[in-house]
């Protein structure tokens, strides 16, 4: 077993007096006092994430457009220098190795975001395929803390936080990234999450990231941000609809069964890692992630089954009881015949079969 | 809200208050600590027989599912409405407010002291 990895934070999650919980090798803040207040206060004012497990990549050098565009499902050439884009690592088999955002820093710099579990899939993978290409690839997961601030009044509380500077934050439109500073600490500020929620995701030295923190806490306080756990981060993403590494996104799932089809871009002039397996489409009868919602209180989970009539047609991958909405809603994959909006299906929830009905995603959209 | 330390425990995480011959039986802070903001409770009705070591109930966070193990034989004599009504009691008031179920029993087995149970769980 490896041994346990601290966040750059973890002393002040100690002295909030967070529960932990192992993600990928990492002890976490998996809630601080509730998980539900955490939540509705991401909702309704704000919260405060420590993502620093996550890994971050650069891919720098004049052929890195090129080289990305080969690695990626996206075509990340076409982004402009602040933009940012969600993508997928695919295997040559079309599965999904990682999902990821990428940030066009510069004209020859992008910023890859993976998950904490795929690091060093994703790093490993990345070297191989930008190879032959003029560029390099860095894994600088260590080296870069990351904070994120998300709710609706993530803004307010970021433009008084005393010593962040960044000139753009008023124009910063949502997916796109600005450099900025925190005292003397480069910061890469972008308005980006994974909450549902208007945000933002600060990357910045792992050594200024306590201070940052705390100074969040405090600005914010009076408009109600407070730290929030990975219990919430996962409610939160449910409702938004938002797939998980592990649980909705695997090597086994082709994006179209995702509903991540447009994140592929068949377009793109040249070859790329999973084309000619996407091009041939997913296998006949492979099942489809759909969102299903339920009455009561009885939440379906991952990896209860789901029945159409007496026919077991799928399966959940997350579930709970929607904080915000009041009822229980899962993402599953269900076979195709059982995946349209409004069919009536049921879920085994230890023994008890619950109706639940196929619904569009996201169960929960914030107000424009 | 019971003095902790007169209650006694199971290893299921469970706290028992014995008067007489009725048991009242609930989850110990700790155990609610772990399992979050608890969301929905499931228990027996009353009048119904429960089995010591079996599953007789449900408690719900919205990360996880806690069983509810029966720590006597006996027969139920009520159930807590008021948790099942607002599960947060669970989080907010385990030892009082948050207790589940009311057992009548015949034989109490053996269960754990409060310094027994505060090793097991290590504080």
């Amino acid at each position: 077993m490896t041994e346990e990895r601290f966040s750059p934070l973890h002393q002040a999650h100690l002295d909030a007096g967070a529960s932990f919980t192992d993600f990928a090798g990492w002890m976490m803040p998996v809630r601080y006092s509730s998980d539900l207040a955490e939540h509705h206060a991401v909702r309704t004012a704000a919260g405060l994430f420590d993502l620093s497990h996550m890994g971050e990549i650069l891919v720098l050098g004049p052929e890195a457009s090129d080289a990305l565009d080969y690695a990626l499902a996206g075509k990340l050439s076409a982004i402009e220098i602040g933009q940012a884009k969600y993508s997928l690592l695919l295997s040559r088999e079309g599965g999904i190795v990682d999902d990821l955002v990428v940030y066009r820093t510069g004209e020859d710099r992008y910023l890859v975001v993976a998950n904490a579990s795929n690091r060093e899939a994703v790093a490993a993978e990345l070297r191989d395929r930008c190879s032959p290409f003029d560029c390099e690839v860095q894994d600088e997961s260590d080296d870069i803390a990351l904070i994120a601030v998300q709710g609706p009044r993530a803004f307010e509380i970021l433009t008084e936080v005393p010593g962040v500077r960044v000139d753009v934050l008023g124009e910063l439109g949502y997916y796109r990234s600005a450099h900025g500073h925190y005292g003397d600490h480069a910061m890469l500020v972008a308005r980006t999450g994974y909450t549902g929620e208007d945000g933002y995701e600060l990357y910045l030295d792992p050594e200024a990231a306590p201070a940052l923190w705390d100074a969040l806490l405090e600005t914010g306080a009076g408009a109600g941000l407070v730290p929030a756990g990975l219990a919430s981060r996962d409610t939160l993403r449910l409702e938004a609809g938002m797939p998980l590494y592990g649980h909705e996104l695997s090597l086994d799932t082709v994006p179209s069964q995702a509903g991540l089809g447009r994140v592929v871009n068949l377009k793109k002039e040249g070859d790329f890692v999973g084309r000619a397996a996407i091009e041939a489409g997913p296998d006949d009868g492979a099942r489809v992630l759909v969102g299903l919602a339920a009455e009561g209180k009885r939440a379906g989970r991952a990896d209860y089954p789901v029945f159409d009539g007496e026919n077991e047609v799928g399966i959940i991958t997350s579930g709970a009881l929607s904080p915000t909405l009041g009822h229980p809603i899962a993402m599953a994959y269900v076979a195709l015949e059982s995946a349209d909006l409004g069919t009536e299906l049921f879920i085994d929830v230890r023994g008890t079969r619950i109706p639940a009905t196929v619904v569009s995603l996201p169960f929960y959209k914030r107000k424009a | 809200m019971p003095d902790k330390t007169t209650l006694q425990y199971t290893p299921e995480h469970e706290w028992v208050q014995v008067d007489g011959d009725v048991a009242t039986v609930g989850i110990t802070a700790y155990a609610a600590e772990k399992l979050g903001d608890v969301v929905f409770v499931d228990l027996p009705a009353a009048g119904s027989s429960i089995a010591s070591g079996k599953v007789v109930g449900e408690i719900e966070s919205t990360k996880s599912v806690g069983e509810l193990f029966a720590p006597v034989d006996g027969e139920i004599l009520e159930a807590n409405q008021a948790v099942v009504d607002s599960p947060e009691l669970v989080n907010s008031d385990p030892f009082g407010e948050g207790w589940l179920i009311k057992v009548r029993f015949a034989a109490l087995p053996e269960l754990l002291s409060f310094d027994e149970y505060s090793a097991l769980v290590g504080e």
